[in-house]
């Protein structure tokens, strides 16, 4: 079964990037994107990527849900920050993270994370150390930002991936 | 082809809402590459339009097309996937590139590398 379709979920997402992209659920684009989706999986082997499975489908969901509770207040945070720039002095500053997530899938997914949330930027990952360092535009305090980053996301991305 | 004068009220007023919000926000981003004085701090400007404006944007552009055709459009999503899942690549290269050079230029205002040999500097001709 593993040799026939070597990346499962990869196979899925293509058949449903196929089926969004030609807007149809008609037999013909199903069984297209199955065909495509499976073939594009085979290609990714050549790749040799990573294989993580994922494990706590329902710690996916709460993630999702904090994630997206934290775009939309660091979104908020971020348009005060610059609108109030000219009377206040923005407070920037660098946080150094000690991360114990080391599967590559998981340190992908949450660059993602802290781009898409705005006033954190990932500048370096230091792999033989494990060390973060991710810039912050409204930096109060930095022991609070790297606690809050390791409980509110490496804890569940440890627990999904590893 | 569908006109957008022929969309009904109900369905016009949160398009413009979420049209407006998206493209205020991305305002305010521009606004903020202009007002925050340090490199850093501008790189956390766009990701401003990168997620909520492309998110505002992509939901009206759902709703209007979804009204004015009679049905479900959710291909929108994949712009804000595609955008999510591709700025932390640039965002990185730019931000790991100024890192760089403000280490090898010895400012004090980054933080140092912390392991691995330092920066060769007789080798690199700035």
């Amino acid at each position: 079964m593993r040799y026939w379709f070597p990346y499962p979920l990869l196979s899925l997402s293509l058949l449903a990037l196929w089926l969004l992209i030609n807007q149809s659920l008609s037999t013909g684009h199903i069984l297209l994107g199955s065909t495509l989706g499976i073939s594009w999986a085979w290609i990714m082997v050549n790749l040799q990527p990573d294989k993580t499975r994922l494990h706590k489908f329902r710690r996916i969901a709460v993630l999702t849900g904090h994630v997206a509770i934290d775009v939309v207040r660091s979104n908020l945070t971020v348009m005060r920050v610059i609108l109030r720039s000219g009377s206040r002095p923005v407070n920037s500053g660098f946080v150094a993270i000690d991360l114990s997530l080391r599967d590559d899938n998981a340190l992908a997914l949450l660059a993602c994370i802290l781009t898409a949330t705005p006033g954190t930027a990932w500048l370096e990952f230091d792999r033989q150390t494990g060390v973060l360092t991710i810039h912050v535009l409204d930096l109060e305090n930095g022991a609070r930002w790297s606690e809050l980053i390791k409980r509110r996301y490496e804890a569940p991305l440890k627990e999904i991936f590893e | 082809m569908s006109h957008l004068t022929d969309l009904p009220v109900w369905a016009a007023i949160p398009v413009c809402l979420l049209l407006l919000g998206g493209s205020a926000i991305t305002l305010v981003g521009s606004i903020g590459l202009i007002r925050l004085k340090t490199f850093y701090g501008r790189l956390h400007a766009p990701t401003l339009s990168s997620s909520a404006g492309t998110i505002l944007i992509c939901l009206a552009s759902m709703i209007a097309f979804a009204v004015l055709q009679n049905r479900w459009i959710f291909h929108e999503v994949l712009i804000v996937l595609f955008v999510i899942l591709t700025t932390p690549v640039t965002l990185m290269l730019l931000g790991q590139s100024a890192l760089y050079r403000d280490r090898i230029e010895g400012s004090t205002d980054v933080p140092r590398k912390t392991t691995g040999p330092e920066p060769d500097l007789s080798a690199i001709d700035i």
